[in-house]
């Protein structure tokens, strides 16, 4: 049997969706025609000239792409050193790159005659990002959301509530992002026929990495034209931070092929790597399968998944895409940790000096660029993705500073 | 191959009863429960046990056998645990198929070559793993190969005939059946395409179907007579023992066994 993506011949079995060894689709049988499915619908969709332009309408009009890519005089002035530009998806409709996504998902959901939308969210972003999405193409919405991310995220569970979707408290596990996503494909076992689970991140298995990785490379091709056209020049760097690690492979695909270019992606430290309690597998993982892929997963000796640490819900994650792990072993990314404390500087840096609350994820990767930028020459240029606004983390930020709102 | 294996449902077609497998989760209720538990469903009339490695991330399971796996990991359930107690099992004379369920990772993590030399050693008959689907699976088949461990595959009602054909070329000691789109967990009633779609996987291969998911009930057991080869009921087997005095454990499986046992011929 041969189908456009994935060969399951009786003598050697293909792998589908590999990142050199990453990737695959390790998921219960029951999930697989789906998985195929969903395959050859996104494919059709990329050919699909009706298909894009919708897409492309609606990231302009709905979400209001292009998003600008902004010198940030005042920060490369406090770092002193090469220039920081920021690539400003916090400025896109709800507030991060999520709806990037979320909108070519919610796409193809309707495209495929798939009016039941299940979704996971960590921080609430890409909750909310699919809720809009749904809210917007008319179709049902039930989001899965740690119990532990619902109390500190409280004002994205009520925004999806308000733009229509029902929003599930899962309590099992470690109550997080990683718990949501096991409670999602729960649930899209249960319900496979009729419903279309909207990933968040360039993870699970194959083909949401590319599809997502696909969906978000619209922040580095409009990066790297405005990079061109407003400096007449490629960046020397481009940093991102990694959770799952959607916003980083979205901004970083479009200049793999740029050698000149590095790729830094900024995992989170938590309280430190010597402390084991952070959200950094890649710099302190080691290859694993969870949710329907091998890659870099934070894990026990016995392979049993651990609990993770940030700050940041969204960075809250023991695994990661399967192409960073790839990125990461061939070099062509490299990858580093801010801890909690560097990441709140990051974000009272980016406040203070340029006038931009960004998220709490996002500060990671302005902590890191500070401190990088410092080292490099004023000739050189950084491009960071300010990959989403920091209203939703307020209070997060007062309690540990401290402040009763 | 594992001869237990096949000599048990060799056992059943021509007596033309059903198999029964039965499921015990590593370390639940209790770190060492296996050792009394698992005698009491065979003595009750199971013929083969599912022993469940406890994972982080059951993403297959329903509530019961998530929760029995947490618990069973907060008492220090491991792989090298569940390699123990499959090794003690065999030295109280447990002479019956005994089968690992576990999730990818913690196989992968021990090393392929070891788990299977390990579990080949401890006396482990087969393996059934539900993240793992043929196109993933070629590294283990390739480290179980000469240990004698069934690599064991699981079906479900969505399962095209293309898929079932290379499932088929596959599977080895019995094929796992998946009774409906869902996770593992009791239900009142088994969905009534059964015959249709057991007949359809019955096209493609002449190994035992065994049927789990939901079977929890003697009804359930009795309905499978003469359209599948085998019942796995798991989850029903925790829900009886959940809550009742560890003293009186034992008998209660027992006795749901015999239960399940005359149902089953």
């Amino acid at each position: 049997m041969t189908t456009s993506t994935t060969t399951l011949s009786n003598d050697v079995p293909a792998r589908p969706g590999r990142f050199g060894p990453y990737g695959g689709q390790f998921v219960p049988e029951t999930l697989m025609p789906a998985l195929k499915e969903l395959a050859e619908a996104n494919a059709a969709a990329a050919d699909d000239a009706e298909f894009q332009a919708t897409f492309d309408a609606l990231a302009r009009d709905f979400v209001g792409r292009p998003t600008p890519l902004y010198f940030a005089s005042s920060l490369t002035a406090r770092a002193g050193g090469a220039a920081i530009w920021l690539k400003r998806e916090d400025l896109a409709h709800t507030g991060a790159h999520k709806i990037n996504n979320a909108l070519g998902q919610g796409l193809l959901a309707r495209h495929m005659g798939k009016r039941r939308i299940i979704a996971e969210t960590g921080a609430g972003q890409h909750g909310v990002a699919t809720a809009t999405v749904c809210a917007k193409l008319g179709l049902e919405c039930i989001v899965y959301m740690g119990e532990d991310d619902i109390q500190r995220q409280s004002p994205n569970v009520f925004r999806m509530k308000l733009l229509g979707a029902e929003v599930r408290s899962v309590r099992s596990g470690s109550r997080t992002l990683k718990d949501a996503i096991n409670e999602a494909i729960r649930d899209w076992v249960t319900n496979v026929a009729a419903t279309f689970y909207v990933i968040g991140s360039v993870v699970g298995p194959h083909p949401y990495p590319t599809m997502v990785r696909d969906f978000q490379s619209v922040i580095g091709r409009e990066a790297r034209a405005q990079s061109l056209a407003q400096c007449g020049r490629l960046p020397d760097a481009v940093i991102a931070c990694v959770g799952g690690g959607s916003n980083a492979m979205g901004i970083f695909h479009p200049f793999r092929k740029d050698e000149s270019v590095r790729l830094i992606g900024v995992e989170a430290g938590g309280d430190g790597l010597a402390s084991g309690r952070h959200a950094a597998p890649l710099s302190a993982g080691r290859p694993g399968v969870l949710h329907g892929a091998l890659s870099y997963l934070m894990q026990d000796g016995d392979g049993q998944v651990i609990e993770t640490h940030s700050i940041s819900a969204g960075l809250d994650y023991p695994g990661v895409g399967p192409e960073h792990a790839w990125l990461k072993d061939t070099g062509r990314a490299t990858y580093v940790a801010v801890d909690d404390a560097t990441a709140l500087k990051g974000f009272e840096l980016a406040c203070r000096n340029e006038g931009i609350i960004p998220a709490l994820e996002t500060a990671h990767a302005i902590a890191y660029a500070a401190e990088y930028a410092a080292t490099r020459p004023p000739s050189e240029m950084i491009i960071v993705n300010c990959s989403g606004r920091g209203d939703k983390d307020l209070a997060t930020v007062a309690s540990r500073l401290g402040v009763t709102l | 191959m594992s001869s237990r294996i096949a000599e048990t449902f060799a056992k059943r077609r021509a007596a033309g009863t059903l198999a029964l497998i039965g499921w015990q989760t590593i370390g639940y209720p209790t770190l060492d429960a296996a050792r009394t538990l698992v005698p009491s469903l065979i003595d009750g009339g199971f013929d083969l046990i599912e022993l469940g490695v406890p994972f982080s991330d059951p993403q297959a399971d329903g509530t019961t056998i998530q929760r029995a796996s947490f618990e069973a990991l907060r008492q220090g359930a491991t792989t090298g645990v569940a390699l123990e107690t499959v090794h003690s099992l065999r030295a109280a004379g447990v002479v019956a198929p005994l089968v690992f369920m576990s999730y990818y990772n913690p196989i992968l993590s021990r090393g392929l070559d070891r788990f299977a030399a390990e579990s080949a050693a401890a006396g482990v008959d087969g393996l059934i793993v539900p993240d793992l689907p043929p196109e993933e699976s070629g590294d283990l088949s390739r480290a179980l190969e000469g240990h004698g461990i069934d690599l064991i595959f699981l079906v479900a009602p969505t399962t095209p005939d293309e898929r079932l054909a290379a499932v088929a070329a596959r599977a080895r000691g019995f094929v796992y059946c998946v009774s409906l789109a869902g996770v593992t967990g009791a239900r009142s009633s088994l969905p009534e395409y059964l015959p249709e779609y057991l007949a359809r996987v019955r096209r493609f291969t002449d190994l035992p179907l065994a049927v789990g998911f939901g079977v929890s009930r003697p009804e359930h057991v009795a309905s499978l007579r003469g359209v599948a080869d085998a019942a796995i009921v798991a989850s029903a087997i925790i829900d009886r023992i959940d809550g009742v005095d560890a003293a009186r454990q034992p008998e209660i499986l027992r006795a749901f066994a015999s239960e399940l046992r005359k149902a089953a011929g």
